[in-house]
């Protein structure tokens, strides 16, 4: 464990006022950092630590449980030390938004589309933020606590896209279910 | 036909490839920019499959997950079930017995050749090696025959519990595997002759769909994708979990990044898991399979129905869930298509506060526009396919 240690008091040495707070649970290393400039620390982390890989990035809403209400979650590993980090960025409700790590794992943009689907925290400076698994005129972010589990959204109207080649005889059947289902559809 | 036109127009087409693609096993999109054939740039659509796992669990007890988890990635929902158990006990810092741990191991390395032969028999007799396919689907049905003699269940088997398994092996579950084994190691002999020196199928997957060491690191990509590039990591390896530090096996890596390392990779790891299970079946220690915790194990039968006592410890933890301790924590597996964690939070009530699961096929469908990206749209097939994106856990 003392290996660990170490590595968490690096870890704040090096960000030094940017670290809110080291934990260890579980045998687990976890830092909360800061915000601002995250993009410059995880840089530092990458270059003088080896956490050369990223594993995951995902959010919690502490809703009426936090303040500030999200946590963006970051798994780091080290291939070469064989170690793994945790960050947690808090994030507060009235601005959520966080620098984007794009620039430093191309594989984060998938993974920040997902966060911004699912909880609305933006991530500033990603290339492409849009919803990745639902869609476009999905109203609000269900992964979070004030979400209610069992709402519905309406249906939305077919999309037309430039060029697409259209199967008249669905549109005809999708016009008589339109016409026999009337305003349910 | 007019005499003017005989130059060919070479505008930019765009194509939606998909949701429900005959050519591409499971529901995706491809927005495709095409000139001509070549692929200049592609879009993937994922999310048809999302039914909201992440929300449905809040709403379960920590037990009440473990059937969800099966319909994470369907072809080695084994995997899948031993990771959440995992990374639950790790919140609660409990340690299952060694015959547990042992049979863990087994159960994860047969789903783990479940869904190699899932993902090279679909790719082959998508490529038109229909027989090679239909091969290893039969290898695939007898690991099916095992785990339906174990669990009951084909694919949702929901035999894992936190902290145990269901119940134990079956008296003659060790000659039934080995004699299975015995008999997928000769199909996969024939699919070797078959596919090892066929002209079109080594035409259609060499030097196809590739990815280079430092592109595969920075998109993120574990498993088989990660390994065909040459890098060694191998959860199991790496942060080794049950008891895989006691058992000797090899990690197969390919050098290439290209489509061919990659089913070369899951063949060679379909060896080497057969050997995890001799070797673990050797070496199957006696005991319990639960651990001794009152708080977490559902009382036996005769206490529940003998019992004013047991009765209502079953009808406790059957209502109000168990009380896993608050906390956070992050456990990753080694899963078929690679490292498969759990993100979990607890407020200690008896439903998760949080799970994340971390899917590595979603994050390889981030990475599949740079695979695909100046090959020809016909190359799309054999690249999906040894992606092996399974919907349920992409999407969730």
């Amino acid at each position: 464990m003392a290996e660990t240690e170490s590595q968490l008091a690096a870890v704040q040495a090096k960000l030094g006022a940017k670290v809110i707070e080291t934990l260890h649970p579980q045998g687990d290393d976890v830092v909360l950092l800061d915000r601002g400039g995250l993009r410059e620390s995880f840089r530092l982390l990458k270059q003088d630590f080896d956490f050369d890989f990223l594993s995951d990035i995902t959010a919690v809403d502490y809703w009426q449980e936090r303040e500030p209400r999200f946590e963006v979650v970051y798994q780091i590993f080290s291939r070469a030390r064989r170690a793994r980090l945790r960050i947690r960025v808090p994030v507060p409700e009235n601005d959520p938004a966080v620098e984007s790590l794009v620039p430093l794992w191309r594989g984060a943009s998938f993974l920040e589309r997902e966060v911004w689907d699912l909880f609305g925290i933006r991530f500033i400076d990603h290339p492409d933020l849009r919803r990745v698994l639902l869609y476009d005129e999905f109203v609000g972010h269900p992964l979070r606590k004030d979400y209610p589990v069992n709402l519905t959204q309406p249906r939305v109207p077919e999309r037309t896209v430039n060029g697409t080649f259209v199967d008249e005889r669905s549109r005809n059947k999708l016009l008589r279910l339109k016409k026999s289902l009337g305003s349910k559809l | 036909m007019k005499a003017e036109s005989k130059e060919l127009p070479a505008e930019i087409m765009e194509l939606q490839m998909g949701p429900s693609h005959p050519a591409t096993h499971g529901t995706i999109k491809f927005n495709l920019k095409l000139e001509g054939e070549k692929v200049l740039d592609c879009d993937v659509e994922v999310g048809f499959l999302h039914r909201g796992f992440d929300k449905s669990c809040e709403q379960a007890t920590w037990t009440q997950v473990i059937p969800y988890t099966d319909r994470l990635n369907y072809a080695s929902s084994l995997i899948n079930n031993v990771g959440y158990a995992l990374a639950v006990e790790k919140l609660i810092g409990a340690e299952t017995p060694p015959r547990c741990q042992y049979i863990r191991v087994i159960i994860s390395e047969l789903a783990r050749i479940y869904d190699h032969l899932t993902c090279c028999g679909m790719a082959s007799s998508e490529l038109g090696a229909i027989t090679a396919g239909f091969y290893m689907i039969e290898a695939r049905e007898m690991i099916t025959r095992i785990v339906e003699g174990l669990t009951g269940a084909r694919l949702t088997v929901t035999y894992v519990r936190i902290g145990g398994v269901k119940h134990d092996l079956p008296h003659d579950f060790a000659e039934n595997v080995l004699s299975t084994f015995t008999k997928i190691r000769k199909l996969l002999d024939d699919c070797d002759r078959l596919l090892s020196r066929n002209r079109i199928f080594l035409d259609r997957l060499s030097n196809v769909g590739v990815i280079s060491q430092e592109t595969a690191l920075s998109y993120c990509l574990t498993g088989p994708l990660l390994r065909a590039t040459g890098v060694n990591y191998d959860v199991r390896k790496a942060f080794p979990y049950l008891v895989y530090d006691q058992l000797d096996f090899e990690v197969p890596i390919g050098s290439r990044g290209d489509n061919y390392d990659r089913f070369i990779c899951r063949i060679r790891e379909i060896e080497q898991s057969m050997q995890i299970v001799e070797q673990a079946l050797a070496n199957l220690p006696v005991g319990p399979v639960w651990i001794d915790d009152p708080r977490f194990v559902l009382p036996e039968k005769e206490k529940v129905y003998g019992s004013i006592e047991g009765l209502m410890h079953h009808f406790k933890i059957i209502m109000e869930g168990i009380h896993v301790p608050p906390g956070e924590t992050y456990f990753a597996v080694e899963g078929g298509n690679g490292e498969l964690g759990f993100y979990v939070v607890s407020d200690g009530s008896g439903r998760p506060y949080r799970l994340r699961v971390r899917p590595p096929c979603f994050i390889a469908m981030g990475a599949f526009h740079e695979m695909i990206k100046g090959y020809m749209v016909a190359d799309i097939v054999p690249t999906f396919g040894m992606v092996n994106m399974i919907g349920g856990e992409c999407d969730r």
